[in-house]
């Protein structure tokens, strides 16, 4: 069965016109084979159960495990394989290697996908026109950047209407990109129908963010092998601060269009307090991981992805620092200047979403949502059984 | 090149696996000064128990990632058996009943358990996983002891002791002279020693020396240095000096470090022959994780010390799976080329098997009905017909785990001199294995002897050197 089942595969992949293994892909085949083999860290993470159930990796199978890897980097330092040893086994590399191209490879349109690469250029660009598209518009509307206190009335330097027509299509293009993308990518592991079970466990994995916990609850390991907490609390702070922004400007919406009540909001607003705190989580969580990814072991991941990490770093941090300058100095003089760089800031932070590090959430959540299906099934491999 | 003269440790412990680091925690946790020679480079640290995966332990009911129960007599049992009754019953219940009582320490030197791994519930009951393996446990400890102020220095093998009248003064690496009140000796058998390997197996009737052609599946440190040294020392010794643990491994396995994941898992699936083709030994004589050990040493036996594993498409899923890829074939002949094995033999083998083939109703997880009939060697259990390619087939070569060649010890694991102990040398793991474990093996049971010793000797070390320093603050 298992050789009919190969065969019927090379043929159907030759009928699809589907691409030989990259380098990236092949190395992943590799080590898998020598993990499959030893299994020593399956209670690490999802990665080496998911592994057992399979005797072969093709494709999707390499695709599905690289974003279900977290690169937490235990196994690296567990493995008996590791270099310098001849079998030179670092799962944490090579899933990230592959799982980098995977962003690219399944971006929508596919023509931007080459916009992982480089990514810090990316990011560096996107910034720039950010910045400089908002502080020419405050130029060029109110003649300059430094005005009477306006008592932190922005939308006398930006309409509320010209906001909304800028960043609502950018944001509906987000969603589109990075739907269509992980859409693609869903398709391509062929992951299965999710049940209510499968999608409740997943919610709990993303937002407990579970592998990141060394699968002792002590946490992963960092600048070397011992186990640490701070990645999974510095995440935590990142997200769940972006999370309360989002829910400051969908109430301040909600207070706008359903209620008629006009921004500025006090300082004990709800928006406002949603902000504020969003906006310190925001700044410790990615301070926080830039700490981190700066102490970062050495052979964890793949180096060539650091300016991705860190570009996306950088834009949360300006953005939250941003938003918070501009919450302090919006009664002054500057606060045009503050808005348009706190506003510069947001939309390179969105454009840049389809095609940067942000992505990483969007496909791992898939890869778990296909684990939390797979695991209830039973196991297609009877190696443990007999 | 002096160093440590002018602070001379309690405790010296030689050695940097689990039995030294059980060995150095536990004296530093009793208040002795303590320094650590690894032989091995950092990425190098370990010893055999970078390898090893769980530790056998007894217990009585149920415990975190052990099923049911395993009492001390059951145990003790498996042990008697499995050594054909070469141990010693008194330090024997000794390693059993401390390995009930040592995994809360382990916990708090940061090694972490997990449930039995998949393919291995046959252990769930009886041994606790470490988490990430042997590596990670080793890994927790070093990091415990230098946090505990245990001095630790790599690349730092020992190559002579100092040994007065059987009691410890000083080790020596090269011209550096290292004094200490109490040693540990935990520095391993002589699996990665060659030469002496060669020494220990002898040459066969074809002029043949088997052990030039063996793997060592663990580290390439364990040189059986200060084995040799206690020896010339009159230390007294134990354990069967020719024997050592020997499995069949992948015959494309490293010459050191291959580890579990080089083992070949699928004999019992088919046919095992050797390099003229014939069938050697019953390959469904019984369950394969307890014949595991014994193929290396027919393999060892026969000429220029290759095995080749044959399954056909059957097989394929229902054993552990191989790290290399096996050569596969369409047809006998094929996969015979493939192997280096003469066509003609090779076919006449498989269809001699083949034809005394009687299948029953096969069910790999029992000692089931499938046999042969009128082929020699015969066949007992799940004999099926090599009939359905593609066929596979996988080389085999002896591959070394260790020794057993020990150094005789007593409950406080003294180290004996012409039957009298050393007072301050002491000795654990591989090194005193021996003692208890005098042929055979079990799965975990190197990790207890090496966890309760260690202690024991880290414990006994502590003792003797405040107790030396006591004497010399009153003399």
């Amino acid at each position: 069965m298992q050789q009919l089942e190969a065969l019927l595969r090379e043929a159907s992949d030759l009928a699809e016109g589907v691409i030989a293994p990259s380098a990236a892909e092949a190395e992943v085949e590799r080590v898998m084979k020598i993990c499959n083999a030893c299994r020593y860290c399956e209670g690490f993470c999802a990665v080496f159960p998911a592994m057992t159930r399979r005797l072969e990796f093709a494709q999707a199978d390499i695709h599905y495990l690289a974003n279900l890897c977290h690169n937490c980097g235990a196994c690296l330092h567990a493995c008996q394989y590791a270099p310098p040893h001849e079998f030179a086994v670092n799962i944490p590399q090579a899933m990230a290697k592959v799982r980098g191209q995977t962003y690219s490879d399944f971006a929508w349109p596919s023509s931007l996908g080459t916009l992982y690469r480089n990514n810090g250029l990316t990011v560096a660009l996107a910034l720039a026109a950010g910045l400089a598209l908002f502080l020419m518009m405050a130029l060029a509307k109110n003649g300059t950047l430094f005005h009477a206190p306006l008592a932190g009335d922005f939308y006398a330097i930006f309409p509320h209407n010209l906001l909304v027509s800028m960043f609502g299509p950018v944001f509906l293009f987000v969603a589109v990109a990075l739907g269509l993308g992980v859409a693609k990518f869903w398709r391509g592991i062929s992951a299965g129908d999710p049940n209510a079970a499968a999608i409740a466990e997943t919610a709990q994995d993303v937002l407990k963010l579970k592998y990141l916990d060394g699968g002792h609850g002590q946490g992963c390991p960092n600048a070397d092998d011992a186990s640490t907490l701070a990645r999974r609390r510095f995440h935590h702070l990142t997200f769940y601060g972006f999370m309360l922004c989002f829910a400051a400007t969908c109430v301040a919406t909600l207070y706008h269009y359903v209620f008629g009540w006009a921004a500025p909001y006090a300082i004990t607003s709800l928006p406002v307090l949603l902000g504020t705190l969003g906006g310190i989580g925001l700044l410790v969580g990615p301070a926080g991981l830039l700490w981190l990814n700066v102490r970062r072991h050495a052979r964890h991941g793949d180096a060539a992805q650091k300016p991705m990490d860190r570009g996306f770093i950088a834009l949360l941090l300006l953005t939250s620092a941003t938003g918070l300058a501009l919450l302090a100095g919006r009664d002054t003089a500057a606060m045009a200047l503050l808005l348009a760089a706190h506003l510069g800031a947001v939309m390179a932070l969105f454009l840049t979403m389809p095609y940067g590090k942000f992505a990483h959430g969007i496909f791992r959540t898939a890869a778990l949502l296909k684990w939390a299906i797979e695991k209830r099934a039973p196991n297609p491999v009877g190696v443990g059984s007999e | 090149m002096k160093e440590d003269t002018s602070s001379t440790p309690d405790v010296l412990v030689i050695g940097g696996g689990n039995a030294a680091l059980c060995a150095a925690l536990t004296a530093r946790e009793a208040g002795a000064s303590v320094l650590l020679l690894e032989a091995a480079p950092r990425e190098w640290r370990g010893g055999n128990s970078s390898h090893t995966r769980n530790l056998r332990c007894m217990h009585n009911a149920p415990q975190d990632v052990l099923t049911d129960a395993y009492p001390e007599e059951e145990f003790w049992l498996d042990l008697k058996k499995v050594t054909g009754g070469r141990t010693n019953e008194q330090l024997a219940r000794l390693a059993i009943r401390e390995s009930s009582r040592c995994r809360d320490w382990m916990r708090r030197h940061g090694v972490h358990f997990q449930p039995s791994l998949s393919g291995t519930l046959h252990l769930s009951r009886t041994n606790a996983f470490f988490m990430g393996g042997g590596k990670a446990l080793v890994n927790a400890y070093y990091r415990s002891a230098e946090a505990l102020g245990v001095r630790i220095r790599y690349e730092a093998p020992v190559d002579r002791l100092e040994v007065v009248d059987g009691q410890f003064r000083a080790a020596w690496i090269g011209q550096e002279r290292i004094a200490a009140r109490a040693c540990v000796l935990a520095s391993g058998g002589f699996e990665s020693n060659r030469e002496w390997l060669r020494e220990a197996w002898g040459q066969n009737a074809d002029g043949e020396w088997p052990a030039d052609n063996f793997a060592i599946r663990g580290t390439r440190f364990n040189l059986g240095v200060l084995l040799k040294a206690m020896m010339e020392a009159g230390a007294d010794t134990i354990g069967d000096p020719s024997q050592s643990h020997c499995v069949a491994v992948d015959a494309r396995a490293p010459l050191y470090d291959g580890g579990i994941c080089t083992r070949i898992d699928c004999v019992s699936l088919g046919i095992v022959v050797n390099k003229h083709a014939q069938r050697f030994y019953d390959e469904g004589e019984d369950f394969w994780p307890k014949r595991y050990a014994i193929w290396g040493r027919l393999v060892a036996q026969q000429p220029g010390q290759v095995g080749f594993s044959v399954i056909d498409s059957k097989a394929v899923g229902r054993f552990m799976p191989p790290v290399f890829p096996g050569a596969k074939a369409d047809t006998l002949e094929g996969l015979a080329r493939q192997l280096g094995l003469d066509e003609e033999a090779f076919v006449r083998t498989v269809h001699d098997y083949n034809a005394a083939c009687r299948v029953g109703t096969f069910d790999h997880t029992v000692l089931d009905d499938c046999h042969t009939d009128d082929v020699t060697p015969a066949k007992s259990h799940w004999a099926l017909p090599l009939d359905t390619p593609p066929f596979y087939g996988y080389a085999l070569k002896p591959g070394i785990t260790f020794t057993y060649l020990g150094l005789k010890v007593d409950e406080r694991a003294a180290a004996h001199f012409e039957g009298e102990p050393s007072r301050n040398l002491f000795v654990a793991g591989e090194m005193m294995a021996g003692n208890v474990l005098g042929q055979g093996y079990t799965a975990g049971v190197g990790m207890t002897i090496g966890t309760v010793f260690g202690r024991i000797a880290g414990a006994s070390a502590a003792a003797a050197a405040t107790k030396e320093g006591v004497e010399h603050a009153t003399a």
